[in-house]
């Protein structure tokens, strides 16, 4: 993938924040209907989009409402109506949201939502790990994770595109990590309105609620009709991949830039040890990859950019020539396993070549990944047998017996 | 039918819906001491009781048979039947 500074530049580029280069790239795609309910790190987001409605740089009804579940309501309600939506949250407003999550979903609503990645409680902790949309997989949600500011901004808009296709007609999850990316000062590139209205056609709707053409959405489905709604509604998943893929196609050739549709790859060309993994800890992974490979290593790196639908094709294609792979990821399913690594090993599964899968937990609750773990893990992954476990844990505040000391 | 996304229902879907099947009792239009009044066609959840003067009848495709004509008809005019089928 081209560095920042390949990039083709097509309009002016600004230091800003995360959260405000989100916010433009979110005002440049014109919802009409805007409802979240502040929490850290998702705040300075949903600020900055007040503070254009209130200036009249944005033509949108922003509607402040009493909690994450009325945020996801209010929301859903506008887009059934045919308006272009948005809302944004993190950790404990996504798992309040939820119920209404899995509604949207069900009543094929694209909404657009910004997860800024973060923590769930208990212990609160405000900072970031992908434990709170990765808690919502099942909800029928697609979601992408990007990897720095950019791409953050460039997925906003890819992401109305893949949402109101007619062959998609779902709501689209846009995963930034909490503080890393939503609080870092970087370069970004924010696109003209002339430029996003050619890319991003006016929502239209094909059934929506008006009084003029009464209609009912989202009809109770007793056992005779609610099978037959989820499979639509996984069949949509599915058809979205190839409209993901288009949507990232599309998108660089009216900006110059690309991220991988499903997922992206760097060195895979003659890896022996590939590491897959989703979110900014892909940006460090890239340097420690590249600098590995300088060295003579066979060592590759897959990110994961749609995690639902989850590219099962694309990363068998991508995995076929590897022995081994070390999945890495900032999530768990306590008493499972890691979630990205549940789902790498199932696609390998019957594959006629199965590598030896590596799963490490790392940098919870924002964490610091540094480059020597990340060197460590892969030197691991490359010469050990097969591990699973949490990288860089504390032995000393979790010594064994610990539990039964009063 | 076929589904539409998001479980969309047109308006007029109901139709396809016969409830008829539902009843165990059905109504006789006695037609005989009926004075007009029409409280059968208004109060009819299913809105399938119509007529003229005072002669009234139900559609049977969907008549449920709960029985809400014969209650309200103030002459007595309407009887339930259990259905034999
Ligand atoms: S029995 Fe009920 S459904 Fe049937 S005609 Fe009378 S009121 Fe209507
Ligand atoms: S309610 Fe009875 S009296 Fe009134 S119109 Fe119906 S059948 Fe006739």
């Amino acid at each position: 993938m081209a560095t920042l500074m390949d990039r083709v530049i097509t309009s002016k580029a600004a230091v800003l924040e995360g959260s405000r280069a989100i916010a433009e790239a979110v005002r440049l795609c014109r919802p009409q209907v805007i409802s979240a309910y502040p929490i850290t790190p998702q705040t300075h987001v949903v600020e900055a989009l007040a503070q254009m409605v209130a200036d009249g740089a944005l033509k949108a009804e922003f509607v402040n409402v009493e909690s994450e579940h009325s945020a996801a309501s209010v929301v859903l309600g506008a887009s059934a109506t045919g308006a272009r939506v948005y809302t944004a949250s993190s950790s404990q407003g996504i798992a309040l949201m939820s119920e209404v999550l899995f509604n949207i979903a069900g009543l094929r609503l694209p909404v657009v939502l910004t997860c800024a990645n973060r923590a769930l409680s208990s212990p609160l902790n405000i900072w970031n790990d992908q434990q709170d949309s990765l808690s919502v997989r099942d909800a029928g949600w697609v979601q992408l994770y990007v990897e720095d500011n950019q791409e953050a901004v460039d997925t906003h808009l890819q992401a109305y595109a893949i949402a109101e296709d007619r062959r998609v007609l779902l709501p689209t999850m846009v995963c930034a990590d909490g503080f890393l990316l939503t609080h870092t000062y970087e370069p970004v590139i924010v696109p003209t309105q002339e430029e996003v209205d050619a890319f991003l056609p006016p929502y239209r709707p094909q059934h929506y609620l008006t009084p003029d053409k009464p209609l009912t959405m989202g009809a109770f489905a007793d056992p005779e009709y609610y099978m037959e709604s989820r499979y639509l509604l996984d069949r949509a998943l599915e058809r979205s991949q190839a409209v993901i893929e288009d949507a990232a196609q599309r998108f660089n050739r009216a900006f110059g830039r690309h991220y991988g549709g499903l997922l992206d790859t760097l060195h895979m060309e003659g890896a022996r040890t590939a590491v897959v993994a989703m979110g900014s800890v892909v940006a460090t992974l890239r340097d420690v990859v590249s600098g590995l490979r300088d060295d003579g290593h066979a060592v590759g790196l897959v990110k994961v950019r749609s995690f639902r639908p989850f590219p099962k094709d694309a990363l068998r294609s991508a995995l076929r020539d590897v022995d081994r792979v070390l999945v890495l990821e900032r999530a768990l399913s306590p008493g499972g396993v890691g979630i990205l690594a549940a789902e790498v090993r199932a696609v390998l599964q019957g594959q006629p070549r199965q590598p030896a899968v590596s799963a490490f937990v790392a940098g919870l609750g924002g964490r610091d990944i540094p480059v020597e773990t990340l060197q460590a893990l892969i030197a691991r992954a490359q010469d050990e047998a097969v591990e699973q476990g949490f990288a860089d844990l504390k032995a000393e505040l979790v010594e064994e017996g610990d539990e039964d000391e009063s | 039918m076929k589904l539409i996304p998001g479980l969309v229902a047109l308006p007029g879907t109901s139709r396809a819906n016969k409830t008829g099947s539902w009843r165990i009792e059905r109504p006789l239009f006695l037609h005989q001491k009926c004075n007009g009044c029409r409280l059968c066609d208004w109060c009819c959840p299913e809105g399938i009781v119509s007529g003229q003067g005072k002669l009234f009848d139900c559609d049977f495709d969907y008549c449920k048979g709960c029985g809400i004509c014969a209650e309200v008809c103030p002459v007595d005019d309407i009887v339930m039947q259990v259905e034999e089928r």
